[in-house]
């Protein structure tokens, strides 16, 4: 096992975090994110979908042919994303009363296909369950943040939150801020280096 | 069938149920493709082809498959349909407009994972339309996303003059527009029909 390596992978969900620095999967984040309930419950769905198409995606992946590659990923996916839908049909159906619309959708979340075609398709199969892990979860983390934000405001009054408008302000500002201290962090690693010290 | 329902159906795919800044899908492109207002018309009149055929296609499938008592393939096989779809507009498309095809680069391909075409195909069955109002549906579901497209790209053309702070360059301030776009579109919900 190459340490480094799997530090990476596993430190993939914050680093690289699928909403606020690879911006993809943005209409389930917007949509559901108007509660934490949605939004987690969203968020592992898809954290479940990732990991095992991650899986099967990797361990078949001397054996898909490469022209054919995307449509046998979203079979892959698409079946997985089935099994969620009923699953949550027989045994959540309160959930699913208020996070169905989005469940099929999960298909065509960007981050899926993406983690697929750009990990899964190149690594063994313990890296990429773990990347599909670390990935999920970075996406349920980030759901859940702003959907407590939405919550916070919604109870305060502020009730144009709960609408689309409100996911999309409240997500630009939240990107907004990571943006920002980003870039603090990138001026203290410059600054360090200027004054000859140890860089972070 | 009357006349009315027909064009209720056409205010509200347009305008009060906006694909993108009422539902909430589509977002993706939204953000990718909006920079220049050319290739903003080109992938928003690529999108309305795909899901108006996919609404009508998936709509006649998932009678097969209801008739057959499979729904629960539903996701699969619309998946299947839409990215066929997108790859016979990829070859169509090559050999026809290859300026179109070119402007539109990687993103034509990733019109199989736009969430507004699987939703506006899942909406078709969640409603109950009939055929003819699937076609009306499907069209002008892709008119009111061409529309909110060409919106953000005059707005994003502008502001690739102005002064923006560092932090917002790029996605935040594209998001904090559509937000506000989506606050104007809401006032369209006064509508009665």
């Amino acid at each position: 096992m190459d340490i480094k390596k799997l530090k990476e992978t596993a430190l993939g969900g914050i680093l690289n975090n699928p909403v606020f620095v690879l911006v993809l999967g943005m209409c389930p984040t917007i949509g559901m994110s108007t509660n934490v309930t949605n939004a987690l419950g969203l968020g592992l769905a898809t954290a479940f979908v990732l990991v095992f198409s991650n899986v099967f995606v990797s361990l078949l992946r001397k054996v898909i042919p490469d022209k054919v590659r995307l449509p046998s990923y979203i079979i892959i996916i698409a079946t997985f994303v089935t099994l969620v839908q009923l699953f949550l049909a027989k045994f959540l159906p309160s959930l699913n009363a208020s996070i169905g619309r989005f469940i099929p959708l999960i298909v065509v979340n960007c981050i899926i296909l993406g983690r697929a075609e750009a990990f899964a398709s190149k690594n063994s199969v313990g890296y990429s369950a773990l990347d599909g892990l670390s990935m999920g979860l970075g996406f349920t983390c980030s759901l859940v943040i702003l959907g407590g934000i939405r919550m916070l405001l919604i109870a305060a009054g502020f009730s144009v939150f709960s609408t689309a408008a409100g996911g999309f302000i409240t997500l630009g500002l939240l990107m907004a801020l990571f943006n920002f201290i980003m870039l603090l962090y990138r001026n203290h690693v410059k600054a360090g280096l200027l004054k000859g010290g140890e860089a972070l | 069938m009357s006349v009315a329902s027909i064009i209720t159906i056409i205010v509200s795919a347009i305008l009060t149920d906006n694909i993108v800044l009422s539902k909430t899908l589509g977002i993706c492109p939204l953000l990718g493709t909006s920079k220049k207002t050319d290739s903003a018309v080109g992938m928003g009149l690529a999108v309305t082809f795909v899901i108006t055929v996919s609404s009508v296609v998936c709509y006649g499938l998932f009678k097969l498959l209801a008739l057959w008592d499979i729904v629960y393939l539903q996701t699969i096989v619309f998946i299947l349909v839409i990215a066929s779809l997108v790859q016979l507009l990829d070859i169509v498309l090559k050999r026809f407009s290859p300026t179109l095809y070119n402007s539109l680069g990687i993103y034509l391909a990733l019109i199989t994972t736009n969430c507004a075409v699987l939703g506006s195909a899942n909406m078709v069955v969640d409603m109950g339309y009939n055929l003819l109002e699937t076609f009306i549906f499907g069209f002008f579901t892709g008119i009111g996303f061409t529309m909110v497209l060409i919106l953000m790209s005059g707005i994003r053309e502008r502001l690739s003059r102005a002064h923006i702070p560092a932090p917002f360059v790029g996605f935040p301030i594209a998001l904090i527009i559509a937000g506000i776009l989506a606050m104007a579109f809401s006032g369209f919900s006064g509508f009665a029909f």
